[in-house]
């Protein structure tokens, strides 16, 4: 069923893969710091950095291009911060600020650019998108390196995530240096957007780190686990994404990413043995049969404060 | 390394554990905290008493370097809360926490040791002991292997109580250690400060039952912004003070003082 696949076909289903894994271990860290709508933000705050990088460079310039797409995900998380610390506004609505006004002034940036000589031949019109279809085997050399990174990062201080993310305050009072987690974490995060958005673009990079993460949390109770598999649903989204796309002429790959990361979350909301709704249904249906009285734990001792 | 520990406290036993002097604090533009000076010494436990919005855990979070301070003093040991941070246990409320996180009871109370295990180093069989000794004193050894997500709210508790157990500091902080939980674990928790008392340790208490006040503290710091009393629970814990901690609120909590 399946088609042989092209040699370039080849790379660009080992570069989704591997940037899917990558993504997924990033989006575990983001899921459990409640910060899967900051990694949407980052992502789409890529965008005006990604256009202002190639007017700098005058041409298609990837390593400045991609310099520009951090350096303006990363104003787009400050601007975040600063608009929370400072001003009555919460910070998903600055989130949702950052987002769309990031993305607007690179939509505009972007038709602005393409009216210039030679600006719409640099294909940045695939960054909103993303075309895997373009992956050489560079960019799966880039992408491995990236994907190890995150792996050592994570595993290196794996004690430490866990705690930075399960209780802030209580480490901050260990004495873990929680701004040089924030630093280390954001720059992943960033890192792997930056890498990102040329396979799946701006719009659904957000897809590859919030899915895995949260289908994986169905399945698991150890972060380890979860990090693991989620690293393992990212892959094999990216893998089968990539895979259905080859399959009609012009398809895009982000698109099938996404869908397929979609499936996957769709079976372990159903079947997950942790919280799945089979499972949930399943012990609901055994409680009724049980005798009362047997699941309830000790009674509350309700006060008035 | 606990002896040499204790015995190095003796010879501090004259300074107070705990020093702080005109400490404010401000959430935006709400002062919360004015002015709060007091000390506390060594083999003491405290219970810190105000109303809802007094100021409370930010006190807690203010002397800890966890919420900023815009003024006034504080000295943990003599010297800046930085260097002895080894000293110092927290326990945050238990609702600070995302409970379904994925981990067990084991790893939580594990934590406890990061800062002894080092950083970037993994846990040992020592610790684990170590950890599983502490959930032994709170009772919950046989819950080691749970999923914090299906433990009780006295469980969950009995956890956090067992971390800073181990942790094996001088100067405890627990932030409304008794809210929500059964019987049975408030009066283990309550067992567990009297002995870290007993043993030298001192405990302070964000606390909100009043009739439990006089059972359970030897010395009460009664709050509302500003301190309002402190001392030695006979004396401070009066009806006076309470009126002017609680204003007219405090009627509403006559029937239990009486």
């Amino acid at each position: 069923m399946i088609p042989a696949l092209t040699p370039n076909a080849q790379w660009v289903l080992l570069s989704t893969l591997i940037l899917g894994a990558a993504s997924g271990i990033v989006g575990c860290l983001a899921y459990w710091k409640r910060h899967s709508l900051m990694s949407d933000a980052l992502s789409h705050a890529a965008l005006p950095g990604v256009v202002v990088g190639f007017a700098l460079a005058g041409t298609k310039n990837l390593p400045i291009m991609l310099a520009g797409a951090a350096a303006s995900a990363l104003l787009g998380a400050w601007l975040v911060m600063k608009i929370r610390d400072h001003s009555r506004v919460k910070e998903d609505t600055a989130m949702g600020i950052v987002l769309s006004v990031f993305f607007g002034l690179g939509m505009m940036l972007l038709t602005i650019v393409n009216r210039l000589p030679g600006g719409n031949q640099a294909g940045l019109d695939s960054f909103i998108f993303g075309q895997a279809a373009s992956m050489v085997r560079k960019d799966v050399y880039l992408m491995a390196g990236l994907a190890l990174l995150v792996v050592i990062v994570t595993a290196v201080s794996f004690k430490e995530w866990k705690l930075w993310l399960f209780d802030p305050l209580f480490a901050r009072g260990l004495g873990l240096p929680g701004r040089l987690m924030d630093a280390v974490y954001l720059t992943v995060l960033v890192l792997v957007i930056v890498i990102g958005i040329q396979a799946v673009g701006v719009i659904l990079m957000a897809a590859l780190f919030i899915i895995p993460a949260v289908s994986a949390h169905y399945w698991t109770q150890t972060f380890s686990r979860m990090l693991v598999l989620s690293a393992l649903f990212g892959g094999g989204a990216g893998a089968a994404g990539t895979l259905v796309s080859t399959m009609g002429e012009g398809w895009p790959t982000g698109p099938f990413i996404v869908i397929a990361a979609s499936v996957l979350f769709l079976i372990s909301l159903g079947f997950g043995w942790r919280k799945g709704l089979v499972v949930l249904f399943l012990q609901r249906h055994f409680r009724k049969q049980s005798t009362p009285g047997e699941t309830s734990g000790p009674t509350l001792k309700e006060r008035i404060s | 390394m606990e002896q040499a520990k204790q015995s190095g406290d003796k010879k501090s036993a004259t300074e107070p554990v705990l020093y702080a002097s005109g400490v404010s604090a401000a959430y935006r533009k709400n002062r919360v905290l004015e002015d709060v000076s007091f000390s506390v010494g060594p083999g003491t436990l405290t219970g810190i008493i105000g109303p809802n919005g007094a100021g409370k855990s930010t006190l807690l979070k203010v002397l800890l370097d966890l919420h900023p301070r815009l003024s006034g003093t504080v000295a943990f040991f003599g010297t800046s809360y930085r260097r002895v941070k080894s000293r110092v246990g927290y326990v945050p409320q238990r609702g600070a926490v995302d409970w379904d996180f994925p981990a067990d009871a084991l790893d939580v109370v594990l934590m406890g040791l990061y800062g002894r295990i080092g950083w970037l180093k993994w846990p040992r069989r020592r610790h684990r002991e170590l950890a599983l000794a502490a959930m032994e004193k709170m009772g919950i050894a046989h819950l080691a292997k749970r999923q914090i997500s299906q433990l009780s709210g006295g469980q969950q508790q009995r956890v956090f109580l067992a971390r800073a157990l181990v942790q094996d500091a001088d100067l405890y902080f627990l932030d409304e250690p008794l809210a929500g939980v059964d019987a049975a674990t408030e009066w283990a928790i309550m067992e567990t400060l009297r002995a870290l008392r007993d043993r030298g340790k001192t405990v302070l208490v964000v606390h909100h039952d009043l009739q439990t006040v006089r059972e359970y503290f030897d010395r009460v710091l009664l709050l509302n912004r500003t301190v309002i009393a402190h001392g030695p629970t006979a004396e401070t814990f009066t009806r006076d003070h309470l009126i002017r901690t609680y204003g007219g609120a405090l009627r509403w909590l006559e029937a239990g003082f009486a």
